[in-house]
C-alpha cells in the first residue's frame, strides 16, 4: 500500500478533460491497493516487476524527454497516417486527419467519458485500468464516419526511464470501417501504461493491430476496451515480444448480441520474460460470435500466460464461440500457463475451446534436417511458420516492422 | 572390389537397428555402385522403410551394431543434415506438412546449404528462382505451389513430386525413395518415374523402395531385393519383381533355403 500511495502522491493533481477519470481512478488504486496474488487475475504475474513499475516516474514533458529514437521504425505507412502518441503532446493534434475521421468535440468527449466510467464500473476491480485511468492527463480521441479511409499507424515510442501513460478513444459510426495498427515500443526500463476504447455502432467494421515489441527491462500494460453493437465486425490481431513483463488485456463486450469478433494473438517469450493475455468477451446479447486462436511460443526461462474469459448470460442464445489455445513450449525451463474460462449460463449455444502444449515435432524437424538445413536453422523456419499464421491476419502493411525476423531471429 | 572402391557408392554392412527398443533390421548387407538402380521389394514391416531412414539418419532409430559406409565416409557418425549436403536424399514415403514455412524458402534454403558444401556458392533469392523455375520442368510441376506452405494441402501426387523437385535441386549422389510411387496415379507415376530417370546419372545411384512392379515398369532397376524380417534374403535382376508381383511373398513362409545375400 505504501508503493501505491507513494505513486499516487507523485501524480499532478488532477486536472483537464479527464480531471474526473483521474480522480476516480486514484480513488479505486487507493481502496483497493496494488494487486496480490491471491487475486486469481493476478496470481501468475510477477508483481515484482510490477511494483518496480510503479517507482518509474510518470511522463514528464522536458527538453530531453521528447527524444525517442525513431531511427529503428519502419517507413511510415504508404496510404495510411502514422500518429505519434506522445502523452503531453496534444497527442498528434498537428496530424491532419483524411475525411471521414475527426477529432471528437468537447461535449462529445464528455459525453462518452461519462458513458464509459459507467460501463466500466463493471470493471472497477481492474488495477491496469484504474493506474491508467489514475495517470493519463490527456487522450486522442476520435469518430470515423466513412470507410475506404487510409489505414491509422498508431505508435507509442520508448521512454527510457519513464512510465508513459496513453489513452485513446474511438468511436465507429454506422457502417464505418477502420484499419488500425498499434505499434507499442520498449526499451531499457521504460513503461507503458494504454488503453483503448473503442466503440463499433452497427455494420461498423475495424480491423485492429496491436503489435508491442519491447526489449531489456521493458514493461508494457495495455487495456483494449472494445464494445460492439449489434452486426458490427471486430478483429485483433495482436503480437507480444521482448518485455520483462507485459499484460494485455483485451476486453470485448458484445452489448446487443449479433456481432462478431475475431481475437487472434501470438506471445514469443524469451529469457526471463514473462508475456500475458487476459482476454474476456462478454456477450450480452444473442446470436454473437467469436472465433479466438491464442499462440504461445516459449523460449529459454520464458513464462507466457493466456487466460481467455467468455461469458455468455442467459440473454446470450444461439451465441457461436470458440477458443483455441496452442502453445509451443521450446525449451525445458520454460513455462506457460493457459486457462480458458467459460461461463456459460445460456442453454442453446455452441461454445468450443481447447488448448494443445507441444514441443517441435520431430518428423518435421528431420524433415528439414534430411534436406542439409541445420538443427537451429531447422527449429528457426518451424518457428516461423507457427508465428505466420498469426502475422498474416494483421493488417496489410504491418510487413513493414519486419516481425517475423524480430520474433524468430532476436535474440533479446 | 575393395571398399576403396571409387565407384562404390554406398556400402551398408551387417546393420543391426532398433526403434523404442524394437529391432527391426537384423543384418542388413548391401552394396550399390554409381551408374545402379537397386530396388527393395517386401511385405510390410519388413523393415524397408526403416533402412531407408537410418540410412538419412532419423533420430528415433538407433544402430546397435555394423556400418553404413557413403563414399567410404562413415555415415553413422554424421548428423542428417551433413549426410543430406554430402549427397544422400532421402525421399519421404509420407512427405511431412509444414504450415507457415514457404515451399520456396525452403526449397533454397536446403539447395544453399548443399551448394555450400560442394562449394558452389549461394544463390539469392532471384537466382533461385530462375534455378527452380527450370527444375519444375522435370516434374511438370506449377509455379504456384512454391508459393505454398511446405506440403501442406498438396494432394498425395503433389507431395511425392516436390519429393522430386527436392532431389532435383539437390543433386545426390545417392538417392533413396521410400514408395514414391504410393498413392499416385498412372500419369503421375510416368511423370515422377520419367524426373528420378532423368536424375539418374552415371556418377550416381538409386535405391527405389517399393511394393508394385509398375514402378519397375517405368524405370528399370539392376538389381531387385527381397527384404524380410529385417535383412535382404534374395536378390535378382528386373525378372524377381515380375515373379513376386505374381507369386506375391507366401514362398517366404516356406522356402526354407532363402539366401541371405552377402
Amino acid at each position: 500500500m505504501a508503493l501505491c500511495r507513494q505513486w499516487l502522491d507523485a501524480l499532478p493533481v488532477p486536472q483537464g478533460v479527464l480531471k474526473n477519470v483521474q480522480e476516480e481512478g486514484r480513488e479505486t488504486l487507493l481502496t483497493m491497493g496494488l494487486p496480490t496474488k491471491d487475486l486469481e487475475a493476478w496470481r501468475l504475474t510477477d508483481l515484482n516487476r510490477f511494483r518496480k513499475l510503479l517507482e518509474l516516474p510518470t511522463f514528464k514533458k522536458t527538453s530531453e524527454s521528447r527524444k525517442y529514437n525513431s531511427d529503428t521504425w519502419a517507413h511510415p505507412p504508404r496510404e495510411g497516417i502514422r500518429i505519434v502518441l506522445e502523452p503531453e503532446n496534444n497527442n498528434g493534434v498537428s496530424i491532419n486527419l483524411p475525411n471521414g475521421i475527426r477529432r471528437l468535440t468537447s461535449s462529445e468527449l464528455k459525453e462518452h467519458l461519462n458513458k464509459s466510467f459507467n460501463h466500466q464500473i463493471s470493471n472497477k476491480d481492474d488495477i491496469t485500468l484504474a493506474i491508467n485511468r489514475a495517470a493519463t492527463k490527456e487522450v486522442l480521441a476520435l469518430k470515423v464516419e466513412g470507410n475506404n479511409l487510409p489505414p491509422i499507424e498508431l505508435i507509442m515510442p520508448a521512454h527510457t526511464h519513464t512510465l508513459n501513460p496513453t489513452r485513446v478513444i474511438i468511436l465507429m459510426e454506422e457502417k464505418a470501417q477502420l484499419e488500425l495498427l498499434q505499434i507499442v515500443l520498449g526499451t531499457d526500463c521504460s513503461a507503458h501504461s494504454h488503453l483503448i476504447e473503442l466503440h463499433l455502432k452497427k455494420h461498423s467494421k475495424v480491423n485492429h493491430g496491436f503489435i508491442a515489441l519491447g526489449s531489456g527491462e521493458a514493461c508494457c500494460l495495455a487495456n483494449l476496451s472494445i464494445q460492439q453493437e449489434s452486426y458490427s465486425d471486430y478483429s485483433l490481431t495482436s503480437i507480444q515480444h521482448g518485455w520483462s513483463l507485459s499484460r494485455l488485456e483485451p476486453q470485448i463486450v458484445q452489448l446487443n448480441g449479433k456481432g462478431n469478433t475475431t481475437l487472434k494473438g501470438l506471445q514469443v517469450s524469451r529469457k526471463n520474460q514473462q508475456l500475458s493475455t487476459h482476454s474476456i468477451v462478454d456477450f450480452e446479447g444473442p446470436e454473437g460470435s467469436l472465433n479466438q486462436l491464442q499462440k504461445v511460443a516459449a523460449i529459454e526461462n520464458s513464462h507466457s500466460i493466456f487466460n481467455g474469459a467468455i461469458k455468455v448470460p442467459q440473454i446470450a442464445q444461439r451465441t457461436n464461440a470458440s477458443q483455441l489455445s496452442r502453445n509451443l513450449l521450446l525449451s525445458n525451463l520454460a513455462r506457460i500457463d493457459t486457462k480458458p474460462e467459460l461461463e456459460i449460463v445460456a442453454d442453446d449455444v455452441r461454445c468450443t475451446h481447447g488448448a494443445t502444449v507441444s514441443q517441435l515435432q520431430e518428423d518435421e524437424l528431420f524433415y528439414l534436417r534430411s534436406r542439409g538445413i541445420n538443427a537451429k536453422q531447422a527449429s528457426g523456419l518451424l518457428l516461423k511458420g507457427y508465428c505466420q499464421e498469426i502475422i498474416e491476419a494483421l493488417p496489410n502493411d504491418a510487413n513493414r516492422w519486419d516481425l517475423i525476423n524480430k520474433l524468430v531471429h532476436s535474440s533479446d | 572390389m575393395t571398399s576403396q572402391d571409387p565407384n562404390l557408392i554406398l556400402e551398408i554392412s551387417d546393420l543391426h537397428a532398433c526403434v523404442e527398443d524394437q529391432p527391426i533390421l537384423k543384418g542388413v548387407n548391401l552394396k550399390i555402385y554409381a551408374g545402379e538402380i537397386h530396388a527393395i521389394m517386401g511385405r510390410n514391416g519388413s523393415g524397408k522403410s526403416t533402412l531407408s531412414k537410418v540410412v538419412a539418419g532419423h533420430p528415433a532409430y538407433i544402430v546397435t551394431s555394423g556400418s553404413i559406409k557413403f563414399q567410404n565416409q562413415d555415415l553413422l557418425e554424421i548428423e542428417p543434415e551433413e549426410r543430406a549436403r554430402l549427397g544422400v536424399f532421402l525421399g519421404f514415403q509420407y512427405p511431412i506438412e509444414i504450415p507457415g514455412v514457404s515451399n520456396m524458402e525452403f526449397l533454397r534454403v536446403a539447395t544453399n546449404s548443399r551448394r555450400l558444401k560442394r562449394g558452389e556458392e549461394e544463390l539469392d533469392t532471384f537466382e533461385f528462382e530462375d534455378l527452380v523455375k527450370e527444375r519444375l520442368k522435370v516434374v511438370q510441376m506449377d509455379p504456384t505451389f512454391l508459393n505454398r506452405s511446405v506440403n501442406e494441402g498438396f494432394s498425395g501426387g503433389e507431395k511425392k513430386r516436390n519429393e522430386i523437385l527436392q532431389m532435383a535441386l539437390l543433386e545426390p549422389t545417392m538417392a533413396i525413395l521410400d514408395e514414391t510411387d504410393s498413392g499416385l496415379d498412372i500419369d503421375a507415376l510416368r511423370i515422377v518415374a520419367s524426373g528420378v530417370k532423368q536424375l539418374s546419372k552415371p556418377n550416381t545411384a538409386t535405391l527405389l523402395i517399393t511394393h508394385y512392379q509398375r514402378l519397375l515398369n517405368e524405370i528399370t532397376p539392376n538389381y531387385v531385393h527381397v527384404m524380410s524380417g529385417g535383412k535382404i534374403v534374395r536378390t535378382g535382376g528386373k525378372e524377381l519383381a515380375i515373379e513376386l508381383e505374381k507369386d506375391g511373398y507366401d514362398w517366404l513362409d516356406n522356402d526354407k533355403n532363402i539366401k541371405e545375400v552377402k
